[in-house]
């Protein structure tokens, strides 16, 4: 699915006051779907407003769908859908009465019994929104950004406080959403829901993308693959790294658990099970640890916690 | 790109502009009637300052007809109910929950939710004028004047009040838009003219009161329905200059967000 870029920001710069919330960003999101990833404070948000049209960029460009999203609001406003991270619902509405209410600012909307159903805002009833439970409000949010059949749909932290089967709900219609020909861009801290659901990943941190790739291209990249195996306490560890590839650590880390770090594929497995065959080490609960996302965006971002 | 259709298939578009601010603005009067408080400020109030008065000799109305002062005095209150403190304390709820933002991005433009929340506005208070000249007739109301009149001084105040109304929600937060508009509307029911004739004030503060948007629009409706006035110039002057005020400083500084 390759096209132009639905989303391009070139050299974005937004500052609020003195504090410098995106400094140089850019971020090209093709057809499909994006995850930008990072840290609480580092300039998802204010990026994904941007391309919503909410703020106006200090500096750069922003082009949504090829258009302009402050001077050519009017044009992009009925091709995009937008999911604000709260909010957005009159607090005496019913769910239903207000994404039918959505639906009727749109020329062809979906069929609002259908995605009522399809969320299970069903059971939501004659209740008022500020009453809804939190997971209800997110799914109502979800379904008014994409009840107007938009090109583009921005979901700001979609699943953020769900429970695990609204969760899987919500990946699950925005997995249909990319096989109807529906492009997302979806803000996350969930390392999980971008390997599950992402085309590409933009990892975001101090209002920059630091890394950006499909979650394979970033979990192979950079980072160390990790093999661990327990056997008898004291092996002679300098020996084992004798054995090993020059790039490789091996270390014992608790009494009997032993840790080798470095490019891990089939012919280190090999060398590490017969240096045990040699020393007559059975290697019980021996594995091998494939980087997940999150050890990846722990490694880029930092590991200390952020305000 | 091939023509696939499925469920989700993008098919963009908005809907005839006609459609999404009628869609609006009756969704804004819905929200409206089915709020307790707005309710109690927009009909309870003005029905209950309306008959209680009317039958209980507590303020000294002038000569005549007491049902003949504070209709006029009562409508001018319905209208500031709804324009300014309803949609002051609704406006300032929406801006706050998101409401504002989420509709920024829709289809419908911002300049017509503003006209959806004018013709929501409109439509609440024909409701009003509708049950308060029913009550007025049932206690014995008999008014005068030029129906155009009366017109064009609700038409000014609504502006008058809305630009104002507006300028608070866009500007302070929530709460303090509710508290204020609570208290404003207190005051100026008090010193405006509705239901304490001005002449209470003395001369001084008569003065001063009388240029309040709300003692213009119950004075001028005063001047036509009990006196059978003609137009009412001077009150129209000043709800005029009040509108223009109003709606150039909101327009400058309401923040959407």
């Amino acid at each position: 699915m390759r096209s132009e870029p639905v989303v391009q920001v070139q050299a974005l710069v937004k500052r609020y006051g003195t504090k410098t919330a995106v400094s140089g960003l850019d971020l090209a999101a093709r057809a499909g779907v994006t995850a930008v990833l990072g840290p609480n404070g580092a300039g998802k948000t204010t990026t994904v407003e941007t391309c919503e049209g909410y703020r106006k960029p200090d500096s750069g460009t922003v082009r949504v769908l090829g258009l302009d999203p402050v001077r050519q609001s009017a044009e992009l406003r009925p091709r995009i859908g937008v999911m604000l991270q709260s909010g957005g619902v009159y607090s005496g509405a019913r769910a239903d009465e207000m994404l039918r209410h959505v639906a009727k600012l749109h020329a062809h909307p979906l069929d609002v019994d259908a995605l009522i159903e399809r969320l299970g805002l069903g059971s939501c009833g004659r209740t008022s929104y500020r009453r809804l439970s939190g997971g209800q409000q997110q799914r109502l949010a979800l379904a008014m950004a994409v009840v107007g059949r938009p090109e583009l749909v921005f979901l700001d932290e979609p699943t953020a406080g769900l429970d695990p089967q609204a969760r899987r709900a919500t990946w699950d219609l925005v997995r249909d959403l990319r096989a109807d020909g529906v492009s997302v861009i979806l803000t996350t801290h969930y390392m999980e829901e971008a390997e599950q659901l992402a085309d590409d990943v933009a990892i975001i941190d101090g209002g920059r993308v630091i890394a950006q790739g499909s979650p394979e291209e970033l979990c192979k990249g950079g980072a160390e693959n990790t093999l661990r195996f327990t056997g008898r306490p004291g092996l002679d560890v300098a020996s084992l790294l004798k054995a090993l590839p020059a790039d490789c650590t091996a270390a014992e880390l608790t009494p009997g658990a032993y840790r080798v770090a470095g490019k891990v594929n089939p012919q280190l497995l090999a060398t590490v099970t017969s240096w045990c065959a040699q020393h007559g080490v059975m290697p019980d609960r021996i594995s091998v640890e494939q980087h997940t996302l999150e050890d990846v965006f722990l490694e880029i971002t930092g590991k200390e916690l952020r305000s | 790109m091939t023509t696939a259709s499925g469920t989700y298939t993008p098919k963009p578009g908005a809907a005839p502009l006609p459609r999404m601010i009628a869609a609006q603005a009756a969704l804004e009067t819905r929200m409206l009637l089915r709020n307790g408080e707005q309710l109690l400020l927009t009909v309870v109030i003005p029905t209950l300052l309306l008959v209680l008065f009317s039958s209980v000799d507590i303020v000294d109305t002038g000569k005549g007809e007491a049902v003949d002062f504070l209709t006029p005095g009562v409508l001018a209150l319905a209208v500031m109910s709804t324009a300014f403190t309803g949609q002051a304390i609704a406006t300032g709820f929406e801006r706050r929950y998101g409401v504002l933002k989420r509709l920024a991005s829709s289809p419908l433009p911002r300049w017509g939710l503003m006209a959806a929340k004018t013709a929501s506005v409109l439509v609440t208070e024909i409701l009003q004028v509708i049950l308060l000249t029913v009550i007025a007739f049932a206690l014995g109301w008999s008014p005068h004047g030029n129906p155009f009149a009366v017109l064009l001084l609700l038409v000014l105040g609504t502006a008058a009040f809305s630009g104002l109304g507006l300028l608070m929600a866009g500007t302070l937060k929530a709460e303090a838009t509710l508290a204020a508009a609570n208290l404003v509307f207190l005051l100026l029911l008090v010193g405006g003219g509705v239901v304490v004739p001005l002449e209470k004030f003395g001369p001084a503060g008569q003065h001063v009161l009388g240029l309040l948007p709300i003692s213009a629009l119950s004075d001028g409706l005063r001047d036509v329905l009990r006196h059978g006035a003609g137009v009412p110039w001077g009150d129209l002057g000043i709800l005029a200059v009040w509108a223009v005020l109003g709606l150039a400083a909101a327009g400058k500084f309401f923040r959407w967000e």
